[in-house]
């Protein structure tokens, strides 16, 4: 350790965000000092990425200062905080992939010459800097950005921010998408950034990573800061106990009775494709199983393999005891299956279209194409009927879906579900970006669903909603199910099981 | 790791085609066509061939790498073509200041087109067709036919000589160096790739976004200036039907997307431009010689065009995956 | 919500009616007030006689343009039906050369062919991925060159007189209305149908939802590519239909169909649909497209040269398009 602490680089004091129904930040404090590698965990919904947002511009605190070097900072514009020398690499890559790696690590900067670009110049610190970073042996400052490998792009924004002049880096869950041996890449990469004076806020859910990386870790929960702790003082079991310890303020449903329970709707035997290995579970009518694990566990690979959109290349897929194959989402839905997929604006919902089109959306994919649209109402379902069922707040039934709440489109996805009959349902992140009393109202009507008979596979990042809402718990790590765990299970131990880690105590059933 | 190759300039595989095309043009025309295929006086003629086209479609390269469009080219050429002719009447004193009113009048146009789709945020296609339209129109209320003449001296800008080389078509390739290096090594040319390609991305590097695409637009309608320059020189008088007649608007798109450069922005090249153009002249040369109906051509540069393009993106699905 | 505070009993009576004349679109209006002007500069107008002859003239741009808004609901353009009208135009005269015993059989061709043509644009969309405007704009050249070399560059042969029938005769002896040009009815019969698909059927409901989100919609079972290759069968359709009216009654030439893609886009915008797909309508695109034809009679009433009317045409486009940009701007 060392004796005498250089001051703080970066100090972020007493932050606090206001969303509209949330407090998001809650007087978050935290520091970071030249050469450190400080990691920031908590569940989702804790206040990371808002706080990163802060840091680098995007969002405007309500309350709480920002200190560079001792100087107070105000951000307006995420380009003032690269200004300043903090840079953020998000999950989402902002390169250009047509472009080389010079030319997107120098893009708005290009070094000129009699107003052209110094080519030479460019190519040569581009080179300077992929040597600092030790990564000029596999990437050439001339190759297309397309060619690189994901770890590779995420070492080439490295270089841009080290090329900014970045004395801050902000992490986001940089291994999200990263095979094994690329991590060790990016690792070696990061540690010589420490070692030349860097500070590093490091996001991650990966607990293996965090205690590899880095010196101090600050936990979040609920918006606000609970504890920094020295990295090696602690072990991960007391690290999950920070993040997850809580009251329950909150009253879910009660969990399904035995009797409820009926036969097995979908059974998956051994089944695999490219991003999950070995599957195998079944799912009951009137039961809700809930999916847990980290991002990047193939949570959502799973239910897309279900649903037909990434199917399964092996293995055994029965529903209702009949042996199916399921190619595409239109042979999942004949199958009397539906999918409420994370993303509701970009995947569930033709956001032009009105209320009653949506509801029908998928109910009119299994009709012919010339069947009489007057005739859905009266043949088929009764929207109206399913607006109700959903408790769906709308003016009309003619407002195209825009224009409504998070929590209604979500009733509109659905209804769109409920209007095929369907017998299965999987939820991929049922109530996210969704305000507190509307998530009440999906949880209710869940249990309401699977008491009426539907078999439910809940896929949430959410525990105390995988905890409060399922009758059965299967955890997720790496492609596989790592684990099975009783209604009721403990955050901690559905945490260690998702982190790659034994179980510390209790029974493991698989 | 895999270690990328340095400078890896591979020769644009479209190079490859238009040599295939043109082998593929000696051997049907040694065999059943008439006229000797591989003369200086055949490959300048299909040079000569590719000049109007070949400028406008360099202009067009600069906005679909920036993510737009300009459809309104062919107009902006009878316009020019039909100034140039009506304000020189044939007089050599006249041509400095009819050539600086009709380049006026491009850069007003490219202006106008790169205002309307930054500004009022309208769709490239639609803003382009609108303002080729009005163009049209008032062309067409104006001149009814051939309008004045450009004098003897200028039509040597079309016809003449560079020792062995015709003119037009050295300013043809100097055109396209010039485009290549502003593309290559300036940095306008660097931002148009990053807007075509992200424009978020773009703004968030400090480019203004904006401009880049206006100047994007000046700089086809300068094009097409020049290009209507050229074929008034050539036809010694301008007539408000020499732009749509020869399709500039479509065939210049048409160019630059067989050339490989996206439709939606950000990669390509004045290159592989180049190269779409000179295979629609190798084509129709050959046909020409073949003695084939010129229709046919037509029928064959269509399906050229498709074929093309879902080959570049077939392939890219290919890497991608 | 600002205005309740002052509310009177006269505004508070008004309000419903003013409500519910607010939520009629702009193009009835503009179409309207186009009409009533047309009617002021020419008092026949308003006669049966003289509106159906305007009607019929109108007929092959109103059809074109519902088929092609079946294409742009779905986000996509097709540029290749000015080239299939001049492709009809032509192999109907060649087909036939002026025997009326080859009517049928030419029709029957000459829909197969844009049938063909339909089914391959839809292909090439949705298999090999290549965007609809390069699509169909090969197809533009192509269908073009295939014209004139099947007709082997001029005119030839001529139409017989049952084939123009369609384009050029009347129903007699309608009550009130004394005669009605084939084409009227034709495009009363046309409007309906395509009315219906669009917004009638499970089809039209479809198409709008994958323009509007394709990844939503293939996640609900729909299965794009066979919308796709619909709407272009339908727009391709609705060339043909437009070509043989036309060919009866503006005879064979060259360039019959010339700019009549841009036209049909252009009046489907006027009607308010969105380029990107998922919104149109069919009765405001055909609205667009008679206004469009109103406006260019007016014009012509007026005194303005004819050379004139690319020009306001051109300014329309511009128009339209900037208050469609506005209004969506304002909106969100």
């Amino acid at each position: 350790m060392s004796q005498s602490s250089p001051p703080p680089l970066l100090q972020i004091r007493g932050i606090t965000k206001q969303f509209p129904g949330v407090l998001a930040l809650d007087n978050v404090s935290l520091e970071c000092y030249p050469g450190e590698i400080h990691a920031v965990v908590g569940e989702n919904g804790a206040g990371k990425s808002t706080l990163m947002k802060i840091l680098v511009g995007a969002y405007q605190p309500d309350h709480g200062e920002i200190y560079l070097d001792g100087q107070r900072v105000h951000f307006h514009h995420p380009r003032q905080a690269q200004q300043a020398g903090i840079s953020i690499i998000y999950q989402e890559f902002t390169l250009l992939p047509y472009r080389t790696v010079a030319q997107n690590i120098f893009l708005g900067r290009e070094p000129a010459r009699h107003g052209l670009i110094d080519r030479r110049a460019m190519v040569e610190k581009t080179s300077e800097l992929l040597r600092r970073l030790k990564a000029d042996a596999y990437i050439s400052p001339h190759a297309l950005v397309r060619d690189l490998s994901v770890a590779q792009q995420q070492i080439v924004e490295i270089a841009k921010a080290l090329s900014l002049e970045a004395r801050v880096l902000v992490m986001d869950e940089p291994t999200a998408a990263l095979a094994a041996e690329e991590v060790n890449l990016l690792f070696d990469v990061v540690r010589s950034l420490r070692d030349s004076g860097m500070a590093i806020i490091y996001i991650s859910h990966r607990f293996q990573e965090i205690f590899e990386l880095a010196r101090r870790i600050t936990v979040l929960k609920d918006g606000r800061h609970v504890a920094t702790v020295m990295a090696h003082e602690i072990t991960s079991a007391d690290l999950v106990r920070l993040m997850v310890g809580r009251e329950l303020e909150y009253y879910y449903p009660p969990y399904a009775t035995p009797e409820e329970i009926g036969e097995t709707r979908l059974r998956v035997e051994n089944a695999s494709n490219d991003f999950l290995k070995n599957i195998s579970f079944e799912l009951r009518a009137g039961e809700i199983v809930g999916i847990a694990g980290l991002q990047g566990s193939g949570r959502t690979e799973l239910a897309q393999a279900l649903f037909g959109v990434k199917p399964f290349t092996s293995g055994k897929v029965e529903v209702r005891g009949r042996i199916t194959h399921i190619s595409s989402p239109l042979a999942a839905i004949r199958q009397g299956m539906g999918f409420i997929t994370e993303d509701r604006k970009r995947e569930g919902l033709a956001l032009r279209q009105s209320v009653w089109d949506n509801v029908l959306l998928a109910f009119r994919a299994l009709q012919h194409m010339l069947t009489p649209v007057r005739l859905n109402g009266a043949g088929g379902p009764d929207v109206r009927a399913l607006t109700q069922q959903v408790d769906l707040r709308a003016a009309s039934l003619s407002q195209p879906v825009q224009y409504l709440s998070g929590g209604n489109q979500q009733k509109v996805v659905l209804a769109k579900w409920l209007a095929t009959a369907s017998e299965i349902l999987i939820f991929d992140e049922p109530t996210r970006g969704i305000d507190v009393n509307a998530k009440a109202g999906i949880h209710q009507l869940l249990r309401a669903l699977a008491r009426a008979g539907t078999a439910i596979l809940m896929i949430s990042s959410e525990l105390p909603e995988v905890i409060g809402m399922s009758d059965r718990i299967l955890v997720m790590h790496d492609g596989q199910i790592v684990g099975e765990l009783p209604a009721g299970a403990s955050e901690a131990d559905i945490m260690l099981l998702a982190t790659g880690q034994q179980l510390l105590a209790g029974e493991k059933r698989s | 790791m895999k270690l990328s190759v340095p400078l890896r300039r591979r020769i644009p595989s479209i190079y490859i085609v238009l040599l295939l095309f043109y082998l593929a043009g000696w051997v049907l025309v040694s065999l059943f066509g008439r006229g000797t295929w591989l003369s200086g006086t055949n490959l300048s003629n299909m040079a000569v061939r590719s000049v109007a086209l070949g400028i406008v479609a360099i202009g067009q390269t600069f906005t679909i790498l920036v993510g737009s469009l300009d459809l309104s080219v062919a107009y902006l050429i009878s316009v020019v073509a039909v100034m140039a002719s009506y304000l020189m009447q044939g007089d050599p004193d006249k041509v400095p200041q009819a050539i600086l009113i009709v380049f006026g009048i491009g850069v007003g146009v490219g202006l106008a087109n790169g205002l309307i789709i930054t500004k009022l945020r309208l769709n490239a296609f639609i803003a382009t067709v609108g303002t080729g339209l009005l163009m049209q129109g008032v062309l067409n209320a104006s001149f009814e036919n051939f309008a004045g003449a450009v004098p003897a001296s200028f039509q040597d800008f079309a016809y003449g000589k560079l020792g062995p080389f015709p003119a037009p078509v050295l300013l043809l390739l100097l055109i396209a160096a010039l485009a290549a290096f502003v593309l290559e090594r300036t940095r306008f040319g660097a931002h148009l790739y990053a807007v075509g390609g992200n424009r978020s991305t773009a703004r968030l590097s400090g480019v203004r976004t904006d401009r880049v695409i206006i100047a994007a637009h000046v700089i086809a309608s300068l094009m097409a200036t020049i290009s209507g320059l050229f074929i008034v020189s050539r036809l010694r008088a301008g007539a408000p039907w020499v732009g749509p007649d020869g399709a500039y608007d479509i065939e210049s798109v048409a160019a630059v997307v067989v050339g490989g450069t996206a439709l939606s922005g950000g990669r390509g090249g004045v290159g592989g431009t180049l190269a779409g153009v000179f295979i629609f002249s190798v084509l129709d040369t050959m046909f020409n010689q073949l003695g084939i109906d010129p229709y046919l051509k037509q029928v064959f540069r269509g399906l050229i065009i498709i074929a093309a393009v879902a080959s570049y993106s077939v392939r890219s699905r290919e890497t991608a995956a | 919500m600002a205005l309740s505070t002052r509310t009177t009993p006269f505004t508070r009576v008004l309000r419903k009616p003013l409500k519910m004349v607010a939520a009629i679109p702009a193009i009835y209006f503009i179409l309207a007030a186009l009409l009533i002007w047309i009617s002021f500069e020419n008092p026949n107008f308003p006669q049966p006689e003289v509106f159906l002859a305007f009607l019929r003239r109108a007929t092959p741009l109103l059809i074109l343009a519902a088929g092609q808004l079946f294409v742009i609901v779905t986000g996509g353009f097709d540029l290749s039906v000015g080239s299939l009208i001049t492709l009809t135009v032509l192999g109907g005269a060649l087909l036939t050369d002026g025997n009326a015993d080859r009517t049928p059989l030419a029709i029957v061709t000459l829909y197969l062919i844009g049938l063909g043509v339909g089914i391959f644009n839809g292909l090439v969309v949705s298999y090999l991925r290549v965007s609809s405007f390069i699509t169909t704009l090969g197809m533009l050249i192509a269908l073009k060159g295939a014209a004139l070399l099947w007709s082997g560059g001029a005119p030839a042969g001529y139409l017989p007189d049952n084939f123009r029938i369609f384009g050029r005769q009347n129903l007699e002896g309608v009550p009130y209305l004394g005669k009605v040009p084939y084409a009227v009815i034709i495009l009363v019969v046309y409007s309906l149908v395509a009315t219906y698909l669009l917004h009638g059927t499970n089809f039209g409901k479809k198409a709008l939802a994958v323009g509007d989100n394709p990844r939503a919609a293939a996640l609900s079972g729909i299965a794009i590519p066979r919308i796709r290759i619909a709407v272009f069968v339908l727009s391709s359709i609705s060339a043909v239909t437009a070509g043989i009216l036309l060919g009866g009654f503006a005879g064979v030439s060259m360039n019959v169909g010339d700019g009549y893609e841009l036209e049909a886009i252009a009046a489907v915008v006027l009607g308010g649909a969105m380029l990107m797909g998922g919104k149109g309508s069919m009765p405001t695109a055909i609205a667009g497209a008679l206004s469009l034809r109103a406006l260019f009679t007016l014009l012509n009433l007026l005194g303005l040269p004819s050379p004139y009317r690319a020009a306001v045409q051109g300014l329309i486009i511009i128009g339209a398009a900037a208050y469609a940009a506005f209004r969506s701007q304002s909106e969100s």
